[in-house]
């Protein structure tokens, strides 16, 4: 898997490219803003391209605005946005066309580098990795709604299958066994009304809604 | 009965004081003289009224200008000048100094005050000067005898006169000294700013002045952000992903050398939550950059009870405004999670009559009380620093609705 990073600080892109490299990424090319992140993705044609959200020259959204052509220009090149805080608006941008290859975490999350790169695993296979702080925000502006009618565990499950993470995974994470994951996520397609159809679209679908009109 | 000797000695033909006082009545003779005389010019000619009315603020604030060195110059007072600041040539600008009523009190001073201490100060002038003369009568007889020829209404006898003179001369300066403390009490009324305009003055330029030192603040904390933010975060995010990465990858290595890499990188990974609460508390910058609602949506996911958040402005309030808004509402949650066992809250900010409204309700236990916690206190402070009110309202029982209207330009 070849990966291209854009990060303005010089001391992050170091350590992100050997936590890349430790996990088994070949990175393709280093950018330290949006204009060169683009180049380097037109050159190399990378599995994922890992950005920041500020970086020069305004510091405010050229990771985003980035991430939004590479997704428009080259559609298969997986996307993780790193930022120093949670604008729910630009996952929301970001997932408004697809949901699969898009990850949006805090950086502060490549502390925890085995989590960390397993969300970038995630987000290269065409998963999604959202930061729980994300969830958490998105979640906040949604309670009028079918989402209203879930009960708090419904609302847990789904939170973390928005954050991407399988149901062995959130099994782990609620301290429940795999089956009544898998009645909780049905419980959820009922109560939001989603199609019977393959699971994993039927998944999408959920993550969608849950995060719909942010 | 020394005090008094005292008092009189003050005010006698030969103190200095008498001499200064006549010379400043004396000199206001011509200053006062200019206004009536070119007024008594234009009452045979009506149509000169045209010419004169647009000029009459320029006469009165060049005599203005003469009557205040006067008594700088003779009295060392200094009298503040008024505040126009309007161009001169133009006709808005004599328009507004047409209206405005310091002009009409200059004009007043000019016209009436003025000419009537000019009066006065002829009279001072004569007690001086026929007063010395009658004085000298009855010297200049005994010493050149036979010279001295008066008019006919004056009788033969020299004494009566010499009284006369020697009491005018001894009249003069209390005349003189009583012309001048009046002149002088009309002049700081009129010429001076007045007292309302000087108050008023004075708010404003507080205001003003607060109003930088508010937002001087809120530039720091933004740059210290900043300074933060590009270093020692980076830093420490940077510190805590090699320790990481040192755990994952460094498998082998002797339980004390991992349990203590464990231990680094848990405290690196504290430092940074640490520090992001911090500049939470000074400045976020998802506040400068993306504003309240993004702000507000960051801190209410963060509260440990559900929140409901309504944000509902048409632009972006002014940064400082921005800024209490956001502190107000983060000091609130957490005043309610701390204190409220309240089971939901609910937050609002809008725009209403001009004023940018946040409320914060919770259906907590009440009973708060601003003077019980900094809390609250610092926030109100915080608010009143932007002119804002807040207004607490928390019975015991609940529900405690804090309302914060800050003013803001939308």
């Amino acid at each position: 898997m070849r990966a291209v990073i854009a990060e303005d600080s010089l001391l992050l892109r170091i350590g992100l490219v050997k936590v890349l490299e430790a996990a088994g990424f070949e990175v393709a090319a280093e950018a330290g803003d949006a204009d060169e992140v683009l180049a380097a993705v037109g050159e190399h044609r990378p599995d994922l391209v890992l950005l920041d959200v500020r970086m020069p020259p305004s510091f405010t959204d050229e990771g985003v605005r980035a991430a939004l052509v590479i997704r428009a220009q080259w559609p298969g090149t997986a996307v993780l946005l790193l930022s120093q805080y949670v604008e729910e608006r630009y996952a929301a941008d970001l997932l408004a066309t697809q949901t699969g290859g898009i990850g949006y975490l805090l950086k502060q999350r490549v502390a925890d580098v085995e989590e960390f790169v397993d969300a970038v695993r995630r987000v290269a296979a065409g998963g999604t990795a959202l930061d729980p702080q994300v969830v958490a925000q998105l979640l906040l502006r949604r309670q009028a709604d079918p989402l209203e009618r879930l009960t708090p565990r419904e609302k847990d499950v789904l939170r973390l299958m928005a954050e991407g993470r399988s149901n062995t995974a959130i099994a782990e994470q609620l301290v429940v066994s795999d089956s009544a994951v898998s009645k909780h996520i049905n419980s959820i397609f009922t109560k939001l009304g989603l199609p019977q159809a393959e699971a994993d679209h039927r998944r999408v679908l959920a993550v969608l809604r849950f995060l719909e009109g942010a | 009965m020394r005090s008094a000797l005292g008092r009189a000695a003050g005010y006698a033909p030969w103190s200095a004081r008498a001499w200064r006082e006549t010379a400043f009545t004396a000199a206001g003779v011509g200053p006062a003289a200019a206004l009536p005389f070119v007024m008594l010019c234009a009452v045979p000619y009506p149509q000169f009224a045209i010419v004169l009315v647009p000029l009459l603020p320029a006469l009165a604030s060049v005599l203005t200008a003469v009557q205040r060195s006067r008594f700088h110059a003779l009295l060392d007072l200094h009298i503040p000048p008024t505040r126009h600041g309007e161009s001169w040539y133009t006709p808005a600008g004599i328009g507004r100094r047409l209206r405005s009523e310091a002009t009409w009190r200059q004009v007043c001073y000019h016209a009436v005050v003025a000419p009537t201490a000019a009066v006065g100060a002829v009279a001072v002038v004569c007690c001086w000067t026929f007063g010395a003369l009658c004085a000298g009568v009855l010297s200049w007889a005994w010493a050149v005898p036979g010279t001295l020829r008066l008019p006919g209404w004056v009788s033969g006898d020299h004494v009566p006169l010499t009284v006369l003179g020697v009491l005018l001369v001894l009249a003069a300066p209390p005349l003189a000294h009583l012309l001048t403390r009046a002149e002088t009490a009309f002049a700081a009324a009129l010429l001076g700013p007045s007292r309302t305009r000087e108050l008023a003055r004075r708010v404003e330029d507080l205001a003003v002045s607060r109003a930088e030192v508010v937002d001087a603040a809120d530039a720091e904390r933004r740059r210290i952000e900043r300074d933060l933010h590009d270093g020692a975060q980076q830093r420490l995010v940077s510190l805590a992903m090699n320790l990481g990465l040192a755990r994952a990858t460094l498998k082998d290595l002797p339980p004390e050398a991992r349990s203590v890499i464990d231990e680094a990188h848990r405290e690196a990974k504290e430092a940074i939550e640490e520090l992001n609460g911090l500049v939470r508390g000074l400045h976020p910058a998802v506040l400068e950059d993306r504003g309240l609602d993004a702000a507000l949506s960051g801190v209410a996911a963060r509260a440990p009870l559900p929140v409901r958040l309504s944000v509902d402005l048409p632009r972006r309030p002014a940064a400082t405004v921005e800024a209490v808004a956001y502190f107000v509402v983060s000091e609130a949650l957490a005043n309610v999670a701390k204190h409220a066992r309240a089971s939901r809250v609910e937050v609002a900010v809008r725009v209403r009559a001009g004023r940018l409204l946040v409320t914060v309700e919770d259906d907590g236990a009440g009973g708060a009380d601003p003077s019980r916690g900094t809390g609250l206190s610092g926030l109100a402070g915080r608010v009143r620093s932007v002119d804002g009110t807040l207004h607490l309202d928390s019975p015991v029982g609940g529900p405690t609705v804090i309302t914060v209207e800050l003013p803001c330009a939308l």
